[in-house]
């Protein structure tokens, strides 16, 4: 897709994940904002998918380590065909298999994930499998910045290095807010670039909300043979509602009728100014 | 006397199997060594990975080795395996349905003098409370081997306790045959059943050999699947010799005898010990010395038993 309609197709996502946490009445709201722009960018430009066939072989891999933030991701997996986009109102709903976390039973989901610190043990199996069966596939593993304090990311992020996974790509969404504040304040993180760095991966740190530089990175990994990659996605926490942006709050609030409809107008008018529409205003 | 442990012969089965099915792979946390593992590690090299002193991570690598068709074999000491990966086991294992083999190695009062912390007398009652795992302790290295076979074909997670040393034959040959969730009557009798798993099934042996000289007919019962557990076994025995005894290298909490318990009091209530080990910091020893300490020997089970029958 151009870059343009990524970014249209964020701003909808966004308005659909909005819509979804508001009629559940749960859900975790400053982080799928946050994420958005990523996994747009992987699920409609980057990430070689079927969605007729989710399980092929060959596919690019996707894991959600930072599984709270799901709601993002459901709401892509049903625009993009993985299940009837009708199904998304059962999100959270008693009996769903859309819960609150990725949930393997739906196609296009690989592991259940909700502990924090799993994915990237998991992917480094993954992209391990690949390299001894000497596929090609790549392996994307979504990380949040308040997760880098559980110790098992650093005993994968010395796997990935040792085995020297080029196919293995970590990303960070560096919104530098967790649910007790900034993540400098509950468990200071920085420098956590030299971190990776110093655990023998390639870092790589963008504007984690920018498409252009999103999908430039996403495109050129593995950038160094025998090296993963640690993407530093900067993004901002509840980014694209202007009210939610950088407010520890979000991290699981429930926008009300009020903020629902002031998130779904100004999403709107995004869309509108990227679609053209906007500027005779 | 049997010198084979059966860390070796787990190792010694994989290595036969490896050889036709590519998919079968062996990871180790420095463990290697304590596992018994070098030789497959030296013999397929492409099938074996070596973690490094990281439980979490073990099986966590090992679930998605799992997710794109491999069928990983996790070796590393019960005590770490068990417990610090525990939510591993439970959250990318058991409830992401991955087909990982953990392989607890050197379980119970293996490593007797090594203290509490290497002890792993928890690990029963913890790996029992998670959906859908399954698990097993082999008594003898004929029964390793079959297990390990069977672990091979089926599709599915499953902790595996072994010890570290080798230990007396329950069997005399791997030819009789050995199915998941389905115990094994090794001694028929009607005055009373002695139930073991693992390697307490050859003390219970010894023990019935000393009520039968004492003119007592006990049932023995290797219940070498503690979950799915061979309920239908549990009932007859109930039933038909009227009190039950188990044996076994865990916690009295949660461990082999709770799990028969749990079964008996609900469908046909009998009398019933539980011989294990007690709620008290764990006792230092040699395996040996610890179960005398505790009272997990022919001789002790045999003097329970005949007071059960005579109560």
């Amino acid at each position: 897709m151009e870059i343009q309609d990524l970014k249209i197709k964020a701003a909808q996502i966004r308005q659909d994940l909005l819509t979804i946490i508001h009629r559940a009445k749960t859900g975790h709201t400053g982080g799928s904002l946050s994420n958005t722009d990523i996994l747009t960018a992987l699920y409609y430009e980057i990430m070689n998918i079927d969605v007729a066939n989710p399980k092929w072989e060959e596919r690019d891999r996707f894991v959600a380590s930072k599984g709270h933030s799901v709601e993002s991701l459901w709401c892509i997996l049903a625009d993009r065909g993985f299940f009837p986009k009708e199904e998304l109102k059962t999100y959270s709903q008693f009996g769903t298999r859309l819960i609150g976390h990725p949930n393997n039973k739906v196609p296009g989901i690989e592991m259940n994930t909700g502990a924090l610190g799993h994915g990237l043990p998991i992917s480094v199996g993954m992209a391990l499998a690949a390299k001894r069966d000497g596929r090609s596939y790549r392996v994307f593993c979504l990380m949040g910045d308040g997760e880098q304090a559980e110790g098992s990311n650093w005993e994968a992020a010395m796997a990935g290095a040792h085995y020297k996974l080029d196919n293995l790509v970590g990303i960070i969404d560096r919104n530098g807010l967790q649910i007790s504040g900034t993540t400098e304040e509950v468990m200071g993180l920085e420098p956590l670039e030299e971190k990776w760095a110093a655990f023998g991966w390639n870092v790589i740190s963008i504007d984690g909300n920018s498409m252009e530089e999103l999908v430039q990175t996403f495109r050129n990994v593995p950038e160094i043979e025998g090296k993963p990659t640690l993407v530093l996605a900067n993004t901002i926490k509840g980014k694209g509602v202007s009210f939610a942006e950088g407010v520890p709050g979000w991290h699981h609030h429930v926008p009300n009728d009020e903020e629902l409809e002031r998130g779904l107008t100004e999403l709107q008018q995004k869309i509108d100014e990227l679609s053209g529409e906007g500027q005779v205003k | 006397m049997n010198k084979i442990p059966n860390r070796q012969v787990i190792c010694e089965t994989l290595l036969s199997l490896a050889k036709e099915d590519r998919d079968i792979m062996v990871l180790a946390s420095d463990s290697r060594g304590s596992a018994a593992m070098a030789p497959f590690a030296a013999a397929y090299p492409e099938q074996f990975v070596e973690v490094g002193i990281a439980e979490q991570n073990i099986v966590g690598i090992s679930a998605g080795l799992a997710h794109s068709g491999k069928k990983p074999f996790v070796t590393s000491p019960a005590c770490f395996l068990s417990m610090r990966s525990i939510e591993q086991i439970k959250v990318d294992v058991a409830y992401s349905g991955t087909n990982v083999k953990l392989i607890g190695i050197s379980g119970g009062v293996s490593y007797g003098a090594l203290g509490m912390s290497h002890h792993s007398v928890q690990d029963i009652a913890v790996a029992r409370a998670i959906p859908g795992l399954m698990v097993l302790l082999p008594a003898d290295r004929h029964e390793t081997k079959k297990m390990t076979e069977a672990l091979v074909q089926h599709n599915g997670g499953a902790y595996v306790r072994i010890g570290r040393t080798a230990v007396e034959d329950v069997y005399s040959s791997d030819d009789y045959p050995f199915e998941i969730g389905k115990a094994v009557t090794l001694r028929e009798g009607s005055d009373i059943t002695l139930i073991g798993a693992g390697e307490t099934v050859r003390i219970i042996l010894d023990a019935a050999e000393l009520l039968q000289q004492a003119g007592v007919k006990a049932r023995v019962l290797n219940m070498h699947t503690i979950k799915p557990l061979d309920e239908e076994a549990i009932i007859a025995a109930a039933r038909e010799t009227g009190g039950i005894i188990t044996v076994e290298e865990h916690s009295v909490f949660g461990g082999l005898g709770a799990a028969v318990a749990e079964v008996v009091v609900q469908n046909q209530p009998v009398p019933m010990k539980v011989l294990g080990i007690p709620d008290e910091p764990a006792i230092a020893g040699k395996t040996a010395e610890v179960f005398e300490h505790y009272g997990l020997t022919p001789g002790n089970i045999n003097k329970i038993a005949l007071e059960l029958i005579n109560k």
